[in-house]
């Protein structure tokens, strides 16, 4: 199977500071691959880079190969990359102003899809994907996306971003903001929904790292110091480095 | 130790209504911290500090309640000396369009006409152009542009009432007479709304001028309720495969909805009641025509070119009147916008922008 | 996937919009220049010492120029900042330490209505309760209706100005025994002056400019008048009246009041912006 991402010499910085100092990594398709690290370690910059979000910050500049199913993401404009790769972020962000459904076919409408049975039918597959459906399907049109419990809003998100279709599916620590339920149900999703995409997670959180990925990088200060099989990162790191932060040396 | 105040959360406070954006420069987010007051009797010496506290306070109050006098001042002014006319005409006043001072016939119609229709022609021309600058500036322009964009156009918030009607008379009436008039009266003269002598002056001219006055205020309110809107949301659209544009409509302006339709209802207010401009260029005359080219006139300028001289008190009644039903009108469309724009910026610390 | 057709005309409607909205802040920014153009056009030439020095000459005559204007535009500010001024602050600092539930919403609820009265209004009320009772027209009438116009922007800033001010500042001077009065006055204001004279320069630069409001309580003066109690000249009056005059040597004169008047206006709107409310609001952080 070819890989759905491809790094190769990723390099990002902030203004004069350089964030990312050239990581090389594969991840394969199907398959959940978290990055962990300790707080500033360049993770959610690496992921950002991924979709081409980390330019959109001012000053902001990232160089490097990045392919994404084979695409090479700098060579064709952002909005298509981001159309590929849906991002669901640390903090659930639905839009206040739509309702459930608009939110879930807000991606397709951009995409100029208009036919009403079309839009239907994605928005239901999508939710029953992000398991929401059951808990919204009368509500679709009557309740605003800002009105659900953070849990649902952050499956909601996970919804809308499904709803396009994408290929890879970036999570930036999606379930921190949230309670152990919603949380158990959003790994839950991870499980299903690596069938069909791939995932890339971020999380500072190791236990959830290890139930849920089958590979694992560990980042340090912008580099990427290791990356193998989630059970031998966790199990006998290669690294020293690796081996202090998830024995809690540091971190 | 003498009594010791509660401490209040400091509200955004409606932004609308001051010319100088300067001093909306963000919400104070001092925490709620209560004080007990510890109201004991106190040793002499402690007493008369007592009284001084208490003085003080009581010299604040009464500057507040000043504030409070003053609009009750101005209400009972304009009710009492405007009671001659209403007890004349009643409401007669506001559906007759006589002005007659020899016969001592009022009616406010066409003042009323002249109002609404030179604000909403200076409507329909200032928003999009403030809200494009408003968008430019906060979503598009290249960052070291932003401040001096946002400068000048707050300046032209400071430029004078008069001198605005001084620029207008000398400059833009010779313009409209010569070129924008007729251009009009040949292209556009299917629609009837720009009929007769291109006499540069009228409705259109005023409109106009209102126009580029209250750019300023509806910008800048807006590029206020654009800034409070949370940068995660420009993520989320942008994260969807949303163009930059596509970006600013779905996550931005929808959510700043309410606030620019407040900032426009403002703009509208200040329209209203803008006199000395409007007055030099509109031509003075209540009639009320079909053609956006025809003269015109409005409450305040009636009221500023006829009240010094009016001799009789009906006449100066029946002005009183008309700027009662001014004060009215603008009253109520200022606390709208303030309502709308408040419940878009309540509780969010505004961006400063400049 | 969607077709090429639909990503191009996407890529289309983001360019066309960003070009709307930049070829519309140009419009806008010319409006400004232009204004600014023609009054230095206009005016720069007719700006001399006679300017300064003469009052305006019987018609036909070359020459003169705004003097009893600018001093009485100046008597009639002074007047207007006497009693606005303090009643501004009082009113601010009121809001910002004493003030409590319904009272303080409708002071400031009110502050923010008396902001928005057209100032042709606020000029008639003036009228009513000054030039009435006196039975003339006076620069004293002019200062009260100029006075009630500044009194929200006055409050307005020293409200925020003061509660900037951190809570822990109060706490301290309390904890040592100084009473509220004096914390207020020796503490607690003087932190904030920098912002609270900002907000009395910006009420004043507004004010400055005002004509409608003065159109019946100062009412003008073809001559020389320092006594308060008799109808004066103003500048913007002037320019108003010289404006709408038949006369080409008036609207000379105009134009250059105009470019004075602009520039005493924006120059002190500038000097605030840039020199007080920079350096005051990194502090206050």
């Amino acid at each position: 199977m070819p890989n759905a991402v491809e790094v190769r010499n990723l390099k990002a910085w902030f203004g004069k500071a350089e964030a990312l100092h050239g990581i090389n990594m594969a991840v394969e398709q199907n398959h959940a691959t978290a990055v962990i690290g300790p707080s500033g370690c360049g993770k959610s910059t690496f992921v950002r880079c991924l979709n081409r979000m980390h330019e959109t910050i001012p000053e902001a500049k990232a160089d490097g190969e990045v392919k994404i199913g084979g695409m090479d993401i700098y060579g064709v404009p952002a909005v298509e990359v981001r159309r590929k790769v849906g991002m669901v972020f640390q903090k659930p962000n639905p839009f206040p102003t739509m309702s459930i459904y608009d939110n879930v076919a807000a991606g397709l409408k951009l995409n100029g899809t208009r036919n009403r049975k079309t839009l239907d039918e994605v928005v239901e597959r999508s939710l029953q994907q992000a398991a929401l459906w059951e808990e919204v399907k009368d509500l679709l049109k009557k309740k605003s996306g800002a009105s659900l419990s953070g849990g649902q809003q952050q499956r909601l998100c996970i919804a809308r971003a499904l709803a396009v279709n994408p290929e890879v599916m970036l999570m930036d620590e999606p379930a921190s903001a949230l309670d152990p339920i919603s949380t158990a149900k959003i790994e839950d999703l991870i499980f299903e929904l690596k069938q069909k995409l791939t995932i890339v997670i971020v999380t500072h959180n190791m236990q959830q790292a290890s139930r849920v990925a089958e590979y694992t990088g560990f980042f340090l200060m912008g580099n990427l110091v290791e990356f193998d099989k989630t059970e031998k990162i966790f199990t006998n790191p290669s690294d020293k480095r690796t081996e202090d932060y998830i024995t809690g040396r540091f971190g | 130790m003498g009594a010791v105040p509660e401490r209040r959360i400091s509200e955004p406070g409606s932004a609308r209504g001051f010319d100088h954006p300067d001093m909306k420069m963000g919400t104070s987010e001092t925490p709620e911290i209560s004080l007990v007051s510890t109201a004991r009797k106190a040793p002499g010496w402690q007493r008369s500090i007592f009284n001084l506290d208490n003085g003080f306070r009581a010299v604040m109050l009464l500057a507040a309640l000043s504030v409070l006098a003053i609009v009750a001042l101005i209400v009972i002014e304009l009710l009492q000396r405007s009671a001659l006319a209403w007890h004349a005409f009643g409401l007669r006043f506001f559906v007759s369009s006589a002005w007659d001072p020899v016969s001592g016939e009022y009616g406010a119609v066409p003042f009323i006409y002249g109002t609404l229709v030179s604000s909403l022609i200076a409507l329909i021309m200032a928003v999009p152009l403030a809200i494009a600058v408003a968008v430019f500036v906060t979503e598009m322009c290249p960052q070291p542009l932003r401040k001096p964009i946002g400068y000048a156009t707050e300046l032209l918030a400071a430029i004078p009432s008069v001198i605005y009607g001084l620029w207008a008379m000398f400059i833009l009436v010779p313009l409209f007479r010569v070129y924008i008039q007729p251009w009009c009266m040949k292209y556009l003269g299917w629609s009837g709304l720009f009929d007769g002598p291109p006499y540069g002056v009228g409705m259109f001219t005023a409109g106009t001028v209102l126009a580029i006055m209250i750019i300023p205020i509806i910008s800048s309110i807006t590029r206020e309720v654009l800034s409070v809107v949370p940068q995660h949301q420009r993520e989320a659209a942008l994260a969807l495969g949303a163009t930059r544009w596509e970006m600013i409509r779905v996550a931005v302006l929808r959510n700043a909805r309410a606030g620019i339709v407040g900032a426009i209802i403002l703009g509208l207010g200040r329209a209203l009641g803008e006199t000395i401009a409007v007055t030099m260029v509109i031509g003075n005359n209540p009639q009320i025509a079909r053609s956006l080219l025809a003269p015109g006139y409005t409450m305040a300028s009636v009221i500023a070119n006829e009240f010094a001289e009016a001799p009789d008190d009906l006449y100066r009644s029946a002005l009183m009147q008309v700027g009662l039903a001014l004060f009215i009108v603008t009253i109520v469309v200022n606390i709208l916008a303030g309502l709308m724009v408040w419940t878009v910026t309540r509780g969010s610390p505004t961006r400063s922008h400049a | 996937m969607p077709s090429r057709y639909l990503q191009l005309r996407r890529q289309l409607t983001d360019k066309f919009f960003t070009g709307l909205a930049a070829g519309l802040s140009v419009i806008v920014i010319s409006a400004l220049i232009a204004i600014f153009a023609y009054l230095v056009l206009k005016g720069a030439g007719s700006v001399n010492w006679d300017f300064f020095t003469q009052i305006q000459k019987p018609v036909g005559e070359a020459g003169g120029g705004m003097a009893n204007g600018i001093v009485g535009s100046i008597m009639i500010l002074v007047i207007a900042s006497c009693m606005g001024v303090p009643v501004g602050i009082g009113a601010g600092v009121y809001l910002a330490e004493f003030g409590r539930g319904r009272l303080r919403h409708l002071v400031r609820f009110t502050a923010d209505v008396l902001n928005g009265v057209p100032s042709i209004v606020i000029g008639m009320v003036a009228w009513s309760l000054v030039v009435v009772q006196q039975r003339h027209f006076s620069a004293f009438a002019g200062g009260v209706a100029l006075a009630i116009m500044m009194i929200p922007t006055v409050c307005r800033a020293t409200e925020e100005m003061l509660l900037l001010v951190p809570q822990a500042v109060r706490e301290a001077a309390f904890g040592l025994g100084i009473p509220q009065w004096r914390t207020t006055l020796s503490i607690i204001l003087p932190t904030a002056r920098a912002g609270i004279v900002t907000g009395v320069m910006l009420a004043f630069a507004r004010v400055a400019g005002e004509t409608a409001p003065l159109l019946f309580t100062a009412f003008g003066n073809q001559f020389w008048n320092l006594r308060p109690t008799e109808p004066i000249a103003a500048m913007p009056l002037q320019i108003y009246t010289y404006a709408l005059s038949p006369y080409d040597e008036w609207h000379r004169q105009a134009w250059a009041g105009a470019l004075v008047l602009v520039a005493l206006i924006v120059g002190t709107t500038t000097l605030v912006r840039f020199v007080f409310l920079r350096r005051m609001v990194g502090g206050a952080r």
